[in-house]
């Protein structure tokens, strides 16, 4: 390789990483947008509705107005850490990214066979999500610590506490989706629930899709779960952070939110497939798209209708609920798999045999 | 050329990160060194074709251990002047471990199982080779009777951890949730006639 090719090679690379990092900035402005209007529209009022048509210059202005806000470092706060937590939350969430195939395409026809849609289509994607996704926790636990504080120190052990348990319900949820399609790369998993609605991964386990997806909403600290942030704890881990700082961490937060979206419909919504065979003339990114942006308005509708968890139920749920139900199905999966008989059921969905 | 230089990054950095974690004053930046040295050496496993093995190691260490360890860590106090009393006494000892550690490390090196010859200079496989396959093929028929035994010890460590901590108290307080549900209004509201 000479160095010529070298350096178009990279070039390609960081275009296609701007290519991702840039709309998911956007969609996470944006995103805040709906949010206020859509839980205005739920709780019988306006929403925002002054910058701009509509109020769709908002995000700019909040943009704007947390850019030029002062930074307040805490004057016994561990400095380094202190400014290290919110890129330590936000990384994680944005790298995360890589994997995901945002569809197929043949260009037009340019090339012969289809190519995958994403920065690297990794044999471990799942894998992959899952273990940076658990990385997260570093930048909550970092910034309560650092702001040398007593409610960012008890908000943040709470979320380190939430996010372990609900991943090991997630993980587990994932298992049985690994057993069906034979496959951890999540193009082929995709490629398993090709044909329809009937083929999607969610008719076999759809209770496997319910964990994930609530577990998922614990995981990003989201409404029903968000103990992390209430106001008994003056918003938690991010008390002491202030301007741009702070609006890292939500870039975080609803970065982590798109890829919970992006996720579900990829692991168990059959990703870039319609749901009629027929329908796929319409390109699968926007099949794809549209389907997280349904599960992002679950995630908004689930903060407008429900009352907070408590402390202990939030952890009944994940332990003593979410973990048996994922190994009970698991069992039932395997069982299903190789019990003669029962295996010409699940044989449907089963991309290895 | 190319996986040279990322092997000598990987691989300085890891070790530069692991003195980090000795040197640093402040047990939470030991810590984050710590973390910084596992992330290098699941690259060294990256650049060996072992995608596997580099992202269970992040799955498991960075992402579970080590926040346990820093759990346990952020509620230490640690006095730094404390720490040091012992220093010369412990001096020798430390000492000649690291001696000892030291011989055995330029002995192994220099005993020509890591010779240039002797090292197979192996192609690297192609995408289609899956790791993950590969390593559960020989995990389960030739090495299951080894697997099952750890998976075995491990559950007996699981059920140990929990009976050692499971403490029978009497005045321990707990919600029955579903009685919590069941309540009717009839159970709390009473109308008094005044």
């Amino acid at each position: 390789m000479t160095p010529i090719d070298m350096a178009i090679q990279a070039g390609i690379w960081a275009l296609e990483i701007l290519a991702i990092a840039a709309p998911v900035a956007l969609s996470v402005a944006y995103i805040t947008y709906f949010e206020r209007r859509i839980i205005g529209w739920v709780q019988v009022r306006q929403g925002c509705n002054r910058v701009g048509p509509a109020g769709l210059l908002q995000p700019l202005a909040d943009g704007l107005k947390l850019f030029l806000k002062e930074t307040i470092i805490p004057a016994r706060a561990n400095k380094l850490l202190f400014v290290g937590a919110p890129l330590m939350s936000l990384v994680p969430a944005l790298i995360a990214f890589a994997v995901v195939p945002f569809g197929e395409t043949s260009l037009f026809g340019i090339w012969d066979t289809p190519h995958v849609m994403a920065i690297s289509n990794l044999n471990m994607g799942l894998l992959y999500v899952m273990a940076i996704s658990s990385l997260s926790i570093y930048g909550v636990l970092m910034a309560g610590w650092a702001s040398n504080s007593k409610y960012p120190i008890i908000g943040s052990i709470r979320s380190t506490c939430q996010m372990i348990s609900y991943e090991i319900a997630m993980g587990f949820g994932l298992v049985t989706v690994m057993m069906l399609a034979g496959s951890l790369n999540l193009s082929d998993i995709v490629h398993a629930q090709a044909g329809g609605i009937l083929h999607w991964y969610m008719i076999p386990l759809f209770p496997m899709l319910i964990v994930y997806f609530i577990s998922g909403c614990a995981e990003v600290g989201r409404t029903p779960f968000d103990l992390t942030e209430t106001e008994e704890l003056v918003s938690g881990y991010h008390t002491e952070y202030s301007g741009m700082w702070f609006a890292t961490f939500s870039l975080a937060e609803y970065g982590a939110m798109i890829l919970i979206s992006l996720m579900t419909s990829i692991l168990f919504l059959g990703g870039w497939y319609a749901p009629i065979p027929a329908l796929d003339i319409i390109p699968g990114t926007v099949w794809l798209l549209g389907k997280s942006a349904f599960l992002i308005f679950v995630f908004i509708w689930f903060r407008a209708t429900f009352p907070r968890y408590r402390y202990d139920q939030m952890m009944r749920l994940g332990w003593k609920i979410f973990l048996p139900w994922t190994l009970g199905w698991i069992f039932v999966v395997g069982l299903f798999i190789y019990t003669p008989g029962l295996d010409s059921i699940i044989d449907f969905w089963l991309a290895w045999r | 050329m190319l996986e040279t230089a990322f092997f000598y990054m990987f691989g300085g950095m890891s070790v530069l990160s692991g003195m980090g974690v000795v040197l640093a004053r402040n047990t939470m930046h030991s810590v984050m060194f710590l973390i910084f040295c596992f992330f290098n050496a699941s690259g060294l496993f990256f650049l060996l074709d072992a995608e596997f093995l580099g992202i269970i190691l992040i799955l498991i260490y960075v992402g579970a251990v080590m926040v346990l360890f820093m759990f346990v860590i952020m509620m230490l106090e640690v006095n730094a002047a404390k720490l040091r009393e012992g220093f010369l006494q412990y001096l020798p000892l430390g000492g000649m471990i690291a001696v000892v550690l030291m011989i055995e490390f330029i002995a192994a090196s220099s005993s020509g199982v890591f010779a240039e010859s002797a090292m197979g200079a192996v192609t690297h496989m192609g995408q289609e080779v899956n790791n993950t396959k590969e390593i559960g093929q020989i995990l389960y028929t030739r090495y299951l009777l080894g697997f099952e035994i750890a998976a075995i010890i491990l559950l007996v460590a699981l059920i140990g951890a929990v009976v050692l901590t499971i403490r029978e108290r009497k005045d321990a307080k707990y919600q029955n949730m579903s009685a919590q549900v069941k309540v009717r209004r009839e159970d709390r509201v009473r109308k008094v006639s005044m």
